[in-house]
């Protein structure tokens, strides 16, 4: 539970090391709100991520077994053509959100190298979740077509059928998985 | 019609990356500063002890939905000129499913587990290692999932448009079932607070 930094100006490392509270909810929210707007109005598209995922698996398999990425359906749509598959919107906007998310968190003291996990949950346990949360994480937003950032805030702001049926499907199934997974966090 | 920009031919295409970059840094940014670096923080949303996924998603889509909205009726955007994903309502029903499946078992959604990996969280490196792994085997299996990613195709479709109701009338109704869920989610974290503090 060791920060990465603190800023000696703040006084004894005790008082700098204290996370600071998080935001107020809607004040954030209205942030989120205000870049997707910039993205709408400089690019014509919103926000996303599972698409960066998709680039960048894509390149690897490519890397690996041109052959096959070229004739795998998925995986050639994000090959990019004549530009390199990293050259994309995607790629560049999820590199930003880790630079920012880390600013945001070296701000506020709240860079610290953990494992977030229930009370009655070893860390092996967790991390064998966190994995297979990801990859189901990654069928599902491969057949939606995005994942929370790219179907539900953008297609939602945007009155898209189908992010809403997708947003609305996401809060089912996480209710509906969470009375089975109460051990992980409570 | 001054916008997008890059449509118009304000700009090109490593220019829109530069711009992307930038607008990632601003979402990671209020992304980590609502608390969503901490899957404990996502997942209570599920438990019903901090709704904060749904307000900031909420009041997020609102502001952006009431800018579009705005700059659209005023003639500054095109709307047509930015990018609607397709719908294919029987594959996003399914997606959506398993997305939230996905969330309560592995703790993050892909563009918080990227905040959560940025500050320092192991389990948010291995979700985001998860992910990656997911998407090499959908990639595998793609042939054989071919029925159920088509299925429900109606093409790009606004609500709006399936309804068969004003854009404006879509709107306004956002505006209200956000409002009245902001109130609803605010009550259920008071009586759930209300309910531990009686049980301990």
């Amino acid at each position: 539970m060791e920060p990465f930094a603190h800023d000696l100006m703040d006084g004894p490392p005790e008082v700098a090391r204290a996370p600071r509270p998080y935001a107020n909810p809607y004040l954030a929210g209205i942030g989120i709100g205000i870049v997707l707007l910039a993205a709408f109005v400089l690019v014509g598209r919103g926000l996303g991520a599972s698409g960066a995922f998709n680039s960048t698996i894509a390149w690897l398999v490519s890397w690996v077994a041109p052959g096959y990425a070229h004739d795998n359906g998925f995986l050639a749509g994000y090959l990019g053509g004549d530009t390199h598959p990293l050259k994309s919107w995607l790629v560049f906007e999820v590199a930003g959100v880790f630079v920012g998310a880390l600013g945001s968190g070296l701000l506020a003291h709240r860079v610290v190298r953990t494992v977030e996990r229930g009370p009655r949950i070893s860390i092996a346990g967790r991390l064998a979740l966190a994995f297979l949360g990801g990859m189901i994480m990654a069928f599902g937003a491969a057949l939606a077509r995005g994942c929370t950032s790219g179907q539900a805030l953008t297609g939602g702001a945007l009155l898209n059928l189908g992010s809403w049926v997708f947003m609305l499907s996401v809060f089912v199934g996480g209710y509906a998985a969470a009375w089975f997974l109460r051990r992980q966090w409570r | 019609m001054i916008a997008p920009l890059e449509k118009l031919g304000w700009f090109g295409d490593e220019t829109s990356l530069v711009i992307a970059f930038l607008i990632g840094i601003g979402f990671g940014f209020f992304l980590e500063r609502a608390g969503f670096g901490s899957a404990k923080k996502l997942v209570a949303q599920f438990y019903l002890r901090d709704l904060a996924v749904f307000k900031v998603m909420f009041s997020a889509i609102v502001t952006a939905m009431l800018g579009v909205t705005y700059l659209a009726w005023a003639g500054y955007l095109d709307l047509s000129l930015v990018y609607l994903v397709p719908t294919f309502w029987i594959a996003q029903l399914a997606g959506g499913l398993l997305l939230g499946v996905g969330f309560v078992v592995g703790g993050y959604c892909p563009g918080t587990s990227i905040a959560s990996a940025a500050t320092g969280r192991i389990d948010g490196v291995v979700f985001v290692l998860g992910f990656a792994a997911g998407t090499l085997g959908f990639a595998v299996a793609s042939p054989l999932l071919q029925g159920v990613l088509g299925a429900g195709e109606l093409g790009p479709t606004t609500l709006p448009d399936a309804l068969g109701v004003p854009y404006g009338a879509v709107v306004f109704a956002v505006v209200v079932v956000a409002v009245a869920g902001f109130a609803g989610a605010s009550w259920i974290e008071r009586r759930m607070a209300a309910r531990d503090a009686g049980v301990r």
